[in-house]
């Protein structure tokens, strides 16, 4: 099986974020092939969870993408969405405090005014919002934009529709590029796929994938257990997280930090996660992560103390020195683009990734859209760590 | 070092019990942990003492096997040399310090310097209270779960295991129904139809897959056995004077009913494991006991780390997993019945009692059960190629089949994550149907699904041996130096 193959655009990786791509560069009438070593959903995207969240990000690049992904995310619900499980649930943050609910309620206005609607709501509200949470709580904000999908099928229903030629089982080991430079496609393990754009949706393993065409692209692994309980009716609501004020030092300002995200799932479970660990690529388990998911978890439901977890997983978030993306044309390599390191969000940020890309490859995508996102941010800036 | 050390052996059947009197023999404190409420595991199952009943119904050398464990262990308790925790659910074995290895090399190594391990069960019938135990070292001893392959109607109330049909003779003697079949393959289902006749059901047929041709090919390594052909012997005689028809070379390919089962259609299988044409047959009945074999627990080992070969935990020829610090012994480590499990524990217990005392031990002294071990490991090899399930069963399963019976998955669901979704492992046709997600966490139907969907059956990774209260894992202690978990 050394046929060569030739398409318009390969992407590499037939996680959430190539399946996007792959749908969205179908739609723009380009031939794709999407590759994966392994199957469809095997890596990231099989391993984590399906929130897709405004309610958590600041304003600026981030959010304006999972602003833009919000809104697919619905259209693509429209045709889709009982596939993948979508709920559009909306998000409910609570504050333990009166001081952090003042910090969360200042920390909802700067993302009202970048677009996002975050509705204040007090004690009482929370408990009508919410009957099972944990009394005592100052109150919370009210994300309606806040959405949920099952990820791994989302992947495959999208690249089902995407109508892209899928070569899983099939490991890309070398990115082919012409005297100049010019990618024109990629080496793998069954035979060379020729192709004159390469998309790099290789999440975690991006940075090899950017080395095998010559290019640095930092992407390390971040691990994160999830917690998975037994099915029970539907006990909680929305996606459900504390916000707990902290002193950020460096920045000399107020810093909101989350607790674990309680949700419950349409098969039933309870979805509580997930920890951030920089412990490289160990995939064995962690009591002590385990552990603090379970207490946050408690802390927000007490009822959940006698529910039972019937398993635990990790996976590896793909991030990169600054938490951002690596979106776009890699100018060091004419021909390849990039759309991995989404960290904690790929899947929320999964469509508004693959249209940027779609655009980027019929040529319709402006600067200043791909600009925060840009692949060789880090041969100049170094690791600025937000 | 004046404390002497401590092994945990988790699972309290032949294997865990033999390697629990070996080492508090040799000067190990032993902690024996399981879940039933006495020694003895699936094999020396016994009626529970309330029902009063006199014994189980097993060979007389068998039972007298027992009584000599049973009473080695009432001694060593008394001496205070061993602690059995009864009722104690193991659901995870955590290795305590995180420098894996450092002894490596060194014969004495092995199982002396290893950190320590704790061992976290939850006790009690209800399963909710957390304890957690601490040792020195580990013995595995986690035995095996039935396989059972679907086929239509296989949910049907009416169809039970063969393992759960002699569970229920053996613990309550309570007889499952009127008129039985008993099917699949294995050498289980021999006790297991002469068990329910010698109960009081009528035992219609025993419909064995395996063809009486693949028997005979096998016949010189089984009959290097001669204990085991006596037996085999033994149970022929009995099924003949029950009046037990047994068909050869027959598999179930349904059971029939509409509330409950009424009757199974078995059918006659060629050379290659297809259905003859015009081979099959309908037998009335109201209980079928099912059973496609065994295979070894191994959710706390490869939590543990500990590398497995195919569907076991690899160990060396001391019981060594390459874990140090842990051993395992017994159906975990590869089916092959009682027998072989007590001369696995034997040895696992003497080789733990001699690394724990940091001394090399001589395995000249444990030669006699090293060779039943290689004897009956051979045996063991020889019925496995004898008693595989029909090659081409995965065919005869109708897309409507419930495959997964916690999440409800049928057959077609599974066959479509593969065929159209782009599923290409039993970890992604879960993701994409759900089979496997339930409360048993795909122990019962992974090898069903590899079957159908032609994905190897590789490991399962279950962190959690068994369901855990979220209270139990809040109240663990907590870590100096996990980053907190923040929203995603
Ligand atoms: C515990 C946890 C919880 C999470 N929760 C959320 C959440 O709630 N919401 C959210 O939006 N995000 C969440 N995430 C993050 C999200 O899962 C990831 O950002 C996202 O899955 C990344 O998708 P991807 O397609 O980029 O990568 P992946 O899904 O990892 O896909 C990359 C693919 O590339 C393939 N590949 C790699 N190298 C090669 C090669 N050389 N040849 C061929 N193929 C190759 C891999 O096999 C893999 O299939 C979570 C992550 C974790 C770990």
């Amino acid at each position: 099986m050394t046929k060569r193959l030739t398409c318009d655009v390969v992407v590499v990786g037939a996680g959430m974020v190539g399946a996007a791509c792959a749908l969205y560069a179908a739609r723009a009438g380009l031939g794709v092939r999407l590759v994966d070593r392994g199957p469809v959903s095997g890596g990231t995207t099989g391993a984590g969870e399906g929130n897709l969240l405004v309610s958590d990000k600041e304003p600026g690049p981030e959010l304006r993408l999972a602003l833009s992904s919000a809104r697919l995310w619905a259209e693509l619900a429209r045709e889709h969405g009982a596939a993948f499980e979508y709920e559009p649930k909306g998000g409910l943050v609570v504050a333990p405090t009166p001081d952090a609910l003042a910090a969360l309620r200042e920390f909802a206005a700067g993302q009202r005014g970048a677009g996002v609607t975050a509705v204040p709501v007090d004690a009482r509200q929370l408990t009508e919002l919410e009957p099972h949470l944990a009394p005592g709580m100052a109150g919370g904000v009210h994300y309606p934009q806040d959405a949920q999908v099952m990820p791994a099928l989302a992947a495959a229903h999208l690249v089902r529709a995407s109508g892209a030629a899928l070569h899983t089982g099939r490991t890309v080991t070398g990115v082919l590029r012409t005297p100049h430079g010019t990618v024109y496609g990629v080496r793998t393990d069954r035979g060379d796929i020729h192709a004159p754009a390469v998309v790099n949706a290789a999440g975690t393993w991006g940075g090899e994938v950017a080395a095998l065409a010559g290019v640095r692209l930092p992407v390390l692994p971040r691990r994160g257990f999830v917690l998975v309980t037994e099915p029970l009716p539907r006990l909680v609501r929305h996606k459900v997280y504390a916000a707990d004020y902290v002193a950020d030092v460096a920045s000399d300002s107020a810093a909101l930090r989350g607790s674990p995200v309680v949700e419950g799932t349409a098969a039933g479970p309870v979805l509580i996660g997930a920890t951030r660990e920089r412990v490289g690529f160990d995939r064995s388990l962690s009591l002590p992560a385990v552990r603090a998911l379970a207490a946050g978890a408690v802390g927000l439901f007490p009822f959940l103390r006698r529910v039972r977890a019937l398993r635990t997983y990790a996976g590896f978030r793909p991030y990169l020195p600054d938490h951002l993306p690596a979106i776009g044309p890699d100018p060091r390599a004419p021909g390849l683009f990039h759309a991995c390191g989404h960290e904690g969000a790929g899947i929320g940020l999964a469509p508004g990734t693959g249209q940027l890309i779609a655009r980027a490859l019929t040529g319709e995508a402006s600067g200043p859209d791909l600009a925060p996102f840009r692949p060789e941010r880090f041969d100049t800036e170094g690791g600025d760590v937000r | 070092m004046t404390e002497r050390p401590r092994l945990a052996v988790v699972g309290a059947g032949p294997a865990g019990v033999a390697g629990a009197l070996a080492a508090a023999a040799r000067g190990v404190r032993v902690i024996l942990v399981d879940a039933g409420e006495q020694a003895g595991g699936q094999f020396y199952r016994q009626p529970a003492p309330a029902l009063g009943a006199r014994r189980p119904r097993l060979p007389d050398h068998r039972w007298r096997t027992w009584e000599r464990l049973r009473d080695g262990l009432d001694r060593h308790r008394s001496a205070g040399r061993l602690i059995h925790l009864t009722d104690h659910h193991v659901w995870c074995v955590q290795r305590e310090s995180g420098e894996p290895g450092t002894a490596e090399g060194a014969p004495a190594g092995r199982g002396s310097t290893a950190g320590g391990f704790t061992v976290h069960a939850l006790r009690g019938p209800a399963q909710e209270e957390g304890v957690t135990v601490r040792a020195d070292a580990v013995l595995l001893a986690t035995g095996g779960y039935e396989q059972v392959l679907p086929f239509a109607g296989w949910t049907l109330p009416g169809v039970v295991t063969a393992g759960g049909a002699q569970a229920m003779l053996k613990g309550g003697l309570v007889l499952p129904g009127g008129t039985a079949v008993v099917a699949g393959t294995g050498p289980l289902l021999l006790p297991v139809a002469t068990g329910l006749a010698a109960a009081g059901a009528r035992v219609a047929a025993l419909v064995e897959s395996a063809s009486p041709g693949a028997l005979l090919r096998r016949a010189p390594a089984l009959a290097a056995q001669p204990g085991k052909l006596a037996e085999g012997a033994g149970y022929a005689a009995r099924l003949l004077r029950h009046g037990v028809r047994t068909l050869t070379g027959y598999t179930v390919v349904a059971a029939h009913g509409t509330d409950r089962l009424e009757a199974v259609t078995v059918a006659a299988l060629d050379r290659d494991g297809r259905l003859r044409p015009g081979g099959a047959r309908r037998i009335p009945c109201d209980t079928l006991a099912v059973g496609h074999g065994m295979l070894p627990h191994t959710d706390l080992a490869e939590t543990l780390g500990c590398t497995l070969s195919g569907t076991a935990v690899r160990v060396d020829a001391e019981q060594r997993t390459d874990v140090p610090g842990v051993w395992a012994a017994g159906e975990a480590t590869g089916i092959g019945g009682a027998a072989l499990a007590l001369a696995e524990g034997h040895i696992a217990g003497r080789s733990a009692a001699a690394r724990l005392h940091g001394t090399a031990p001589d395995p000249r002294r444990w030669a006699a059960a090293a060779r039943a071990r290689t004897r009956l490991r051979e045996f063991a090899t020889a019925l496995d190629a004898v008693y595989a399930p029909p090659a081409g069963w995965p065919d005869r399963v109708p897309d409507d089949v419930v495959v997964c019976r916690c999440e409800e998955v049928t057959a077609g669901q599974m066959r479509a994550a593969t065929g159209s979704l782009g599923a290409g492992d039993l970890r992604t046709v879960k993701l994409l149907t759900r089979a496997g997600m339930g409360w048993c966490q795909g122990r019962v139907c992974a090898p069903a699904v590899a079957g159908l969907t032609g994905c190897p059956l590789d490991p399962g990774r279950r962190p959690f041996a068994r369901p855990v209260p979220i209270g139990v894992l809040a109240d663990l202690p907590e870590a100096d130096r996990t980053d907190l978990p923040e929203a995603d």
